[in-house]
């Protein structure tokens, strides 16, 4: 259990406060409610691109870092397809630095030239390292726009190709900036070793005159329901065949959100795990195999991936998972199984609630979502999913016609043949 | 109105204290230390075993058998094992470091009771059952093929055999060597390295009567010292300096570039003071390397600089993996930066930084008990007390511009540096 108070400014911002004394630190995490999915289709990556433009200098002061580090302090920040997400830890007592950096930064970048080209290289190196110049690296790049052919999810956080990071201009991150930073389009989470009131205090004091700016109205199309199954085969330079077979599933609000993910929980988590025990233990098939979901927002995926060994084609691969998908949809699951993924659940949550950061990030996901009081519930959640469930989610998600097949074939296995 | 150029006053930052935790040894040889938390149901118990390595050119069998210890006991199948930690939400996990095994078991403190007798099972009775055993191998064969497409993972295996040369430190799995594995060599290995007496447990969380007394039953009593003899050979290493040894990569979009060395172990006094001077060059987002390299260049997406303690050897190594058409620059910047370093001293202002960011990542990682553990470990696997970490402070504290350029001297030879880039220069 998480406990925590909000407040909310005039200026729109929510700020949420958990006071926990066991630690020395404090943790400042501001989510703002955009990510990959706010961006054009020309000009994608931007989002992330953006991320990096915010550690290089805000209005008032030249260096984000420096200033930070030299009170014992330490940040970072995330871009996804649906949020872009910054944190800083740092001992409590100096909190107040904190809040001075992310205001300032709140109230208006310094629209550096030199930041932007810089960033644009630096993201461009990202882009290689862990995209292209990596055995499947651009997977992503594939699977996404098989699975999506409308929705803004088509496309990666890091963008579809290098030639939209090295096109962004500053006009670009002006306009980026003006709507989407905005204190009505953040939430603000302050953990750990505070008081409530200081925090109240210092809140108003370094982001109360920061002006509200304009409401976000999104319009981001809708993905329309999937009719045939989708097939894709790419060949690479790798060693080893892989598949991935992508189903759309509920969106992250949906009651049967919970069940989808305790499928595949069922399917791969542990090594007790559905997968793993038939297709990498018993049988033989697979070396390594994974089951996920995405947990988007907007319409979300059911992920299976798995790399088979060297005697087993793809498309034996691909039946030998169908096989088990299958047993899902057939065979209503046994409730001790059921327990059992429940019970992983349970301790996963109590292993995040050693961290304040974990802490923060989480509530302040929950409150972009609806409310930061539903972080208290997950674990309630998932326990009310009943075996009917699972089988009724299963049977919904588990159809090729809702699936997207991709074949990441090696081309050193073609020649050996 | 506020003025928000001027930034608030800096509050001096608090030293850590590490829990001493109570000290337990029993008959048959197992030392275990116990790190109270009163308030949390969760419950940790980490077995680490010295590695005996019964010949030094086959340490890789070593990870081997970490990870092959969960897969079945005389009585237990690897499925039953797996189904009855998964099912009362625990984790298994076998850990391997250079000179450490371990197996750590977390659980919720009400399960306890139910997934402890399997750890001791495992612990007295692992079977290493040869079906699981080629499993093993064919699968780790698999992800060893993709990961030398890798080519940080490549320059990172040349700098392994290049500076740790002949020792159990420089052992590097290949196909060859999984194919050459059997079961029986890991049952011997598992007999000179799984008993009592080579083990150090600790145990984390609220480890009341009921746990303690469970721990002393399966582990202190039931659990019989077998121990093998053997003799222990100090290790030493070879100087190993080269020019850029370069592997071509024709199709690469980016070189991945490594160097390193041999340095100092954790006991040795100069180790906080070096550990300082590597976060100011190359340790942390605000250091030398990356605000030259990534924040001004914009040739890599990150740089850094480690420094690393093995029970035989200290090591010191530098990481990127930088655009081809930079490889050559990037190489030449990290020289000057070496230069740099040991010809002038930094400002005062930078040492101050340098000096906050380290106190306040070190109460930042004081998270929960499991930190404390972890804490105590770093100083007990080095022969060293909890007084260490007032030294490291202290160290900290008296650091000044003339000391960093006197370790930098002493220890920040680009010369003495093993050197190779995977890609293209």
């Amino acid at each position: 259990m998480v406990n925590f108070s909000r407040f909310k400014l005039d200026n729109g911002l929510t700020v949420l406060v958990h006071e926990d004394h066991t630690t020395a630190m404090a943790v400042v995490n501001i989510l703002y409610k955009v990510g990959a999915r706010d961006e054009s289709p020309d000009k994608t990556g931007f989002a992330h691109l953006f991320e990096h433009l915010m550690f290089g200098g805000s209005v008032n002061i030249p260096n984000y870092d420096a200033p930070l580090q030299a009170v014992g302090g330490e940040n970072n920040a995330f871009t996804t397809n649906d949020i872009t997400n910054y944190y800083i830890t740092l001992p409590a007592n100096n909190l107040e630095t904190a809040f001075w950096l992310e205001s300032d930064r709140m109230l208006s970048l310094a629209f550096s030239n030199q930041s932007l080209e810089v960033q644009r290289q630096v993201v461009c190196e990202e882009f290689k390292q862990r995209y292209l110049n990596q055995p499947y690296g651009d997977v992503w790049l594939k699977l996404r726009p098989l699975a999506y052919k409308v929705h803004p999810y088509r496309w990666a956080t890091i963008g579809k190709e290098l030639k939209h990071i090295e096109e962004a201009t500053m006009e670009d991150v002006k306009a980026f900036f003006k709507k989407y930073y905005t204190p009505q389009n953040a939430v603000m989470v302050v953990a750990g070793a505070v008081q409530l009131d200081e925090v109240k205090q210092l809140v108003q004091k370094w982001f109360g005159d920061i002006p509200s700016g304009e409401p976000v109205v999104r319009d981001i199309p809708k993905e329309p329901q999937q009719v045939e199954a989708r097939f894709e085969r790419v060949k690479a330079d790798v060693p080893v065949d892989a598949i991935y077979i992508a189903f759309h599933g509920p969106e992250r609000m949906e009651a049967d959100y919970y069940a989808a993910d305790l499928i595949t929980d069922i399917l791969s988590r542990g090594a007790s795990s559905r997968l793993y025990r038939a297709l990498v233990k018993e049988h033989q098939l697979f070396s390594e195999i994974n089951a996920y979901m995405m947990g988007s927002i907007d319409s979300n995926l059911v992920v299976v991936e798995g790399k088979p060994l060297p005697h087993l084609s793809l498309e034996e691969a691909e039946q030998h998972i169908w096989q088990q998908l299958d047993r899902l949809k057939e065979e209503r699951i046994e409730e001790q199984e059921l327990q059992k993924v429940k019970n992983k659940v349970e301790s996963t949550m109590l292993f995040s609630e050693l961290s304040i950061l974990d802490k923060a990030m989480n509530l302040a996901f929950f409150e972009m979502l609806s409310k930061a009081e539903d972080y208290n519930r997950e674990v309630e959640k998932y326990s009310a999913v009943s075996s009917e469930d699972i089988l009724r989610v299963a049977n919904a998600v588990f159809r090729k016609e809702n699936s997207s097949t991709l074949y990441y074939q090696s081309n050193a296995k073609e020649h050996v043949e | 109105m506020l003025n928000r150029t001027v930034p608030p006053a800096f509050q001096s930052i608090k030293d850590i204290t590490i829990i001493q935790p109570e000290e337990i040894v029993y008959k048959n040889g197992l030392k275990a230390f116990v790190f109270q938390a009163e308030s949390l149901d969760l419950l940790k118990f980490e077995f680490t075993f010295a590695n005996i390595y019964t010949q030094e050119e086959l340490a890789y069998l070593n990870p081997i058998l970490s990870s092959m210890l969960k897969e079945g006991t005389q009585t237990l199948s690897s499925k039953e094992i797996a189904d009855t930690i998964d099912f009362y939400g625990a984790y298994l996990m076998p850990e391997y470091s250079l000179d450490h095994t371990s197996l750590t078991l977390y659980t919720m403190h009400k399960y306890a009771d139910k997934v402890l007798p399997i750890m001791a099972d495992i612990l007295r009775n692992a079977s290493l059952p040869q079906k699981e055993l080629n499993t093993y191998i064919r699968n780790n064969k698999q992800s060893l093929q993709i990961s030398l497409q890798k080519n940080d993972v490549l320059a990172r295996r040349y700098f392994y055999d290049a500076v740790f040369r002949g020792t159990r430190y420089g052992v590097l799995p290949t196909e060859e060597k999984y194919d050459a594995v059997t079961r029986e060599q890991l049952l011997n290995l598992f007999q000179h390295q799984i008993y009592p007496s080579n083990c150090t447990l600790f145990i984390a969380g609220r480890v009341d009567k009921p746990i303690h007394d469970l721990v002393s039953q399966y582990f202190g009593e039931d659990w019989k010292n077998e121990q093998k003899e053997l003799n222990a050979n100090a290790l030493s290493f070879d100087a190993h300096t080269t020019e850029v040894v370069v592997v071509e990569k024709p199709e690469a979009l980016q070189s991945a570039i490594r160097l390193g060395t041999t340095s100092i172990r954790r006991a040795h006094e100069d180790f906080p003071a070096l550990q300082f001077v590597n976060t100011l060059f190359g340790g942390f987002f605000g250091s030398r390397l990356m605000r030259n390299i990534r924040e001004e260049k914009g040739y890599t997406y990150s740089i850094g600089s480690y420094v690393g303690n093995l029970k035989y050897t200290g090591f010191f190594t530098i990481a990127t993996e930088v655009g081809v058409a930079s490889t050559q620059d990037t190489l030449k910047e990290i020289a000057t930066e070496f230069d740099r370093l040991r010809s002038e001293p930094p400002q005062q202002e930078e040492v101050d930084l340098v000096r906050n960011y380290m106190q306040g990542v070190m109460l930042g990682s004081l998270e929960s008990i499991f930190s404390h553990v972890d804490k105590f470990k770093a100083t007990y696997f080095s022969g060293l007390t909890l007084d260490y970490y007032r030294y490291y402070s202290d160290v900290l504290k008296a650091m000044t511009p003339a000391k960093v350029q006197d370790i930098a001297i002493k220890y920040f030879d680009y010369d003495k540096l093993y050197k190779v880039v995977v890609g293209k220069v």
